[in-house]
């Protein structure tokens, strides 16, 4: 078939797809973007978390058929994402992520000699900002469907209690970090918001 | 995994027609177990035909004061909704300690109460399973069987249900519709899941080909002063080893009505009719609700490393009915 949905705010389009393989093999293998993670194939472990029609699912357990015509968003896009959230929406029909921008899409750390951040903290969403200062991340597997699934509960619930959080992350396994950084990440990045506000 | 077709379909009639021309077509909700076990090679359709798009996706109060839920309705627009939230507090607290959000999010309510046990031996192909291969036996008896049935269970299969929605509904006399090519029809839960017996290959009592088409809760007064109570071995994202959904009306001390349902202790959700029986009409005390439970739990059969469960299932009845009373009396 030929697939026709969007990611990250750009209509895409992929020919010769069966409509069976995993959302999660198109992401990767035919649209480039391997931000989301392939781990444990079956719903378990969260780490290829991304938001379909608005709300988080395991890109593992869709069939490609099931999302011709439909929304998403990779952690690829989410910076942008979360920045027409808080424009209140794309006024000019220009927003989104482009396929190209999204496959070049890389967090540039700060300088290392000078310690100035780079072009970087722009580019990142709050949730993103918040993982890179909280320490939140190890070896970064679990980390881009930790990403997409906090910034929807803080998206739905900018105040959460540690329960919320431990909630709403419990589909997303990580094994280096014990959760506790993970945890502190997500109270930061509501704090800013709150102060933000 | 096998290849297979994918179509999605946009009216019940059309559903049922496509599945009735292919034995080997299975329809696809949320996908979050039949997937799995497609890839475990547990399942191998040849076509799995969509039904998420098709008009099934609301809930709406019917005309005697009860609840439909339309077959595609999301976990997750199920235990959200303000009406299923207020009057049958139970049914949402269940569905909320199931899962993860992100599974909640795709799964629907007919294919939770299709899904299968999770038996690693019915996942495993290497082993034998008389739900999955008729005839080959059943490794879990003398094996791996901690989280296995208590309550209903034969020689020929221990595996329990998965669901929490289930016994929710369970609790509160739900009635499932379906479509079938030879017209709609209707199962009350409490008929839908067959008895186990020699043919734990057969789950349901849905006829052949048939499409689940909604939920209906009757009214059920009692059911606002409800709770679900899931026992798991951590705090969050793990199937019940235990679990109850209880509802409880009590005036003066006495029990007016009561509901009581029991999870991950059999192949159904298990309705605790004797305890109900016995608990109506009598004195709303611990007494009484150890009594009833250890009346309901007197059939239960255990393995030696289930046995547990049968303690486990008596404390969960006095605290959860304790409480509701305390709930009740406020």
């Amino acid at each position: 078939m030929r697939l026709t949905f969007t990611v990250n705010g750009r209509q895409q389009e992929a020919d010769d797809v069966w409509e069976g393989e995993s959302l999660l093999y198109v992401l990767r293998e035919r649209m480039g973007l391997p931000g989301s993670k392939n781990a444990c194939e079956q719903g378990e472990c969260g780490s290829c978390t991304v938001r379909l029609d608005g709300v988080p699912v395991c890109a593992c357990l869709v069939a490609a058929g099931q999302v011709q015509d439909r929304e998403v968003v990779t952690v690829e896009g989410l910076a942008d994402y979360a920045r027409q959230r808080a424009e209140g929406g794309c006024g000019t029909g220009a927003c989104g992520t482009s396929l190209d921008d999204a496959k070049r899409w890389q967090s540039k750390p700060a300088d290392g000699r000078t310690g100035e951040a780079g072009a970087f903290p722009q580019q990142l969403s709050a949730i993103q900002r918040a993982f890179i200062d909280a320490g939140a991340v190890q070896c970064g597997f679990c980390t881009p469907g930790l990403l997409v699934a906090a910034d929807e509960l803080l998206e739905r619930n900018a105040s959460p209690s540690d329960e919320d959080i431990r909630e709403a992350l419990s589909g997303n396994l990580c094994r280096c970090t014990g959760y506790e950084k993970i945890l502190d990440a997500v109270r930061l990045a509501a704090a800013r918001t709150e102060e933000a506000v | 995994m096998r290849e297979f077709g994918y179509q999605r379909v946009f009216d019940v009639p059309g559903a049922v027609a496509l599945l009735g021309t292919d034995p080997e077509a299975r329809f696809l909700g949320g996908g979050t177990n039949l997937v799995d076990l497609m890839k475990a090679g547990v399942e191998r359709p040849a076509l799995l035909v969509d039904v998420t798009e098709l008009p099934l996706g609301r809930i709406e109060a019917t005309a005697d004061g009860g609840l439909r839920i339309g077959a595609t309705v999301t976990n997750s627009d199920l235990a959200a909704d303000p009406q299923v939230r207020r009057h049958y507090p139970a049914l949402a607290q269940a569905v909320l300690a199931g899962a993860s959000g992100q599974l909640r999010n795709m799964a629907t309510i007919g294919g939770n109460l299709l899904q299968r046990t999770r038996c690693g031996y019915f996942a495993d192909l290497t082993k034998p399973c008389n739900k999955r291969v008729p005839g080959s036996g059943c490794p879990a008896i003398e094996g791996e069987h901690h989280n296995h049935a208590i309550l209903g269970a034969s020689e020929h299969c221990v595996a329990v249900h998965p669901s929490d929605m289930g016994v929710a509904l369970t609790a509160f006399d739900a009635v499932v519709s379906y479509e079938t090519a030879d017209g709609p029809g209707e199962l009350p839960l409490a008929e839908f899941y067959l008895p186990v017996g020699d043919t734990p290959h057969l789950e349901t009592a849905l006829p052949s080909g048939a499409l689940i088409t909604g939920i209906t809760l009757p009214p059920n007064p009692v059911a606002a002063v409800s709770r679900y109570r899931k026992v798991r071995e951590r705090a969050s994202y793990a199937f019940a080893i235990g679990s109850i959904a209880a509802a409880l009306d009590v005036r003066d001390g006495l029990v007016r009505e009561v509901r009581l349902a029991f999870g991950a202790v059999a192949s159904r959700p298990w309705r605790a009719r004797e305890a109900e029986r016995l608990l109506t009409g009598g004195p709303a005390s611990a007494e009484a609700f150890a009594a009833a439970a250890d009346a309901e739990l007197a059939a239960a059969e255990t393995l030696p490393h289930n046995a547990y469960k049968v303690t486990l299932m008596r404390n969960l009845v006095v605290a959860v009915l304790t409480e509701l009373t305390e709930e009740a009396t406020r």
